[in-house]
């Protein structure tokens, strides 16, 4: 394909801006941070903090990967910049355990056997925390259509739902009835 | 990307200040909201500013519905507004606009003026391994019009770009005469969402009617009886996460099997949100039949200009239109 403007050329022309400290919340913890303006939340996440369970696929938010929770809330990593994530509550699957206690839906993606290479499980497994915290996990059909934002390239999406399905099921009681 | 510096203004005033002396073609300094269709082009080198001002917590993001209608802030994500109980029971139509676009963890970022502003999927726009686009870089030419353009407009189109607008959200608020709230450095005014979005013409690259210092405050939809039976129909290539081939919305009025009055919009087809009046005012008076309904929706057609890949959608509006007449007839 032509390139008009090859990317490394385009980084390459212009100064490197002028850095800025921030301060991101991850997993309940503070840190603080010095970057180019230009790092998404991924980046930081992943090259600063090395919290590299989050993972990069596509880097423009069609793949799902890097799908973490801020302030519970799923959103796609890569398309938030760091620099205006400061003081949101950012979850990455780091930080869903309980020490060695594996949340459910970890257990239930091995339980299920849910993933072949297991790129996009960290994305799925957040996402599928957030799904099934909204209540959106009810039937195969409504899980498939809200984790429509994830990507699995192995095709691992009916051990996936089933998966989904299980947790839900167990994490019914703690969300009221 | 390309190097850029952020600003993070303490109120809104300040934030346009940084864009008082732009000019229209101007695109050294850029606002950023949600970000999500803003860091795409970003990482592309689609856009290539400066400096972004962000608008993150100086604009309104409260959902209000009462009987003067619905006002949106123009920070209310995507999410917030599709679950909003107001939303869902009275205007169905923007409920199932805003479901259906995007995935669940973009609904969580996106907001409704940046959904508004966002620009075009065309892959040509959007991948400037390509010379040609003339929104993207004025005066270098069309790749579309001649290249592969399944996705692209029918109507309002010129021989400039033929890139079709992506919001399904638009459609559903112009179906339902919203308008847009818009602040600059000299104030604020009211502008229809019908004239917000400019056709491409001879400069596609100015896209909406904003001066470079106004940024959209919120969006407000009018009390009208057709808004609670009104639906959103979207065709397209997958069944979730996908933008649309064809999509119609529609609100109607119903005098017990016939139509008092309609208003349908599309999306898919146009250079802007498309709302087909002519059509409205054929389908006042007509029965549910598809039969009675279909010599109205022939006339979305009208103007309409396939460039080869994209001609089937000319017989596609029409069929899209009846079937979603005929939901949003059925519902109580």
């Amino acid at each position: 394909m032509p390139g008009s403007v090859p990317p490394a050329a385009a980084q390459a022309a212009g100064a490197a801006p002028a850095p800025l400290d921030l301060v991101l919340r991850v997993n309940g913890t503070e840190h603080r941070l010095t970057l180019d303006p230009r790092t998404t939340l991924l980046d930081a996440l992943r090259e600063h903090l090395h919290l590299t369970g989050s993972k990069k696929g596509c880097g423009l938010g069609q793949c799902g990967a890097c799908t973490v929770l801020m302030d519970g809330k799923r959103v796609k990593a890569c398309l938030s910049l760091a620099a205006l994530v400061e003081g949101r509550e950012i979850t990455t699957i780091e930080g869903l355990a309980q020490g060695d206690q594996l949340h459910p839906l970890q257990a239930a993606f091995i339980e299920r056997d849910a993933f072949q290479c297991g790129y996009c499980t960290p994305g799925q497994i957040m996402a599928g925390v957030a799904c099934i915290n909204e209540g959106h996990a009810g039937s195969p059909p409504e899980i498939r259509d809200w984790m429509s934002g994830n990507i699995c390239r192995c095709g691992a999406y009916d051990h996936i739902v089933a998966a989904i399905q299980d947790a839900a099921r167990v994490s019914q009681p703690a969300r009221g009835g | 990307m390309h190097p850029f510096t952020i600003e993070r203004p303490r109120d809104l005033n300040a934030a346009l200040a940084f864009r008082a002396q732009a000019g229209r073609n101007d695109v050294s300094t850029e606002y950023i909201a949600g970000g999500t269709d803003m860091v795409q082009l970003l990482q592309e080198y689609v856009r290539r500013p400066e400096q972004l001002v962000s608008l993150a917590g100086l604009l309104d993001n409260r959902i209000e519905v009462g009987p003067q209608g619905l006002r949106l802030g123009a920070a209310a994500t995507m999410a917030e507004v599709a679950a909003h109980p107001g939303v869902i029971e009275q205007f169905p139509v923007i409920f199932e606009a805003l479901l259906n676009s995007a995935s669940p963890q973009v609904r969580n970022q996106a907001t409704m003026g940046g959904n508004l502003l966002q620009r075009t999927r065309c892959p040509y726009f959007r991948d400037v391994g390509y010379a040609a686009c003339n929104k993207r870089a004025p005066g270098s030419g069309c790749s579309a019009i001649r290249g592969e353009n399944r996705w692209h407009a029918l109507l309002g189109t010129s021989e400039n770009c033929i890139a079709a607008n992506a919001s399904d959200l638009a459609v559903a608020l112009v179906a339902l005469d919203a308008s847009v709230e818009v602040r600059g450095t000299n104030g604020q005014r009211t502008v229809p969402l019908m004239e917000l979005h400019r056709l491409p013409g001879d400069t596609p690259h100015i896209e909406t009617v904003l001066e470079p210092d106004e940024v959209i405050t919120a969006i407000t939809v009018p009390a009208n009886p057709v808004a609670r039976r009104s639906h959103y129909l979207k065709v397209r290539d997958r069944a979730s996460f996908e933008f649309a081939v064809v999509s119609a919305a529609v609100a109607l009025e119903m005098d017990g099997g016939r139509i008092r009055q309609a208003r349908v919009a599309l999306g898919g087809v146009g250079t802007k949100p498309w709302r087909v009046s002519r059509v409205e005012a054929a389908l006042a008076g007509a029965s549910l039949d598809p039969a009675a309904l279909r010599p109205a929706a022939v006339l979305a057609a009208e103007g309409a200009r396939g460039r080869g890949h994209n001609d089937f959608k000319i017989e596609l509006m029409q069929r899209v239109i009846v079937r979603a007449v005929e939901t949003a007839g059925a519902r109580a």
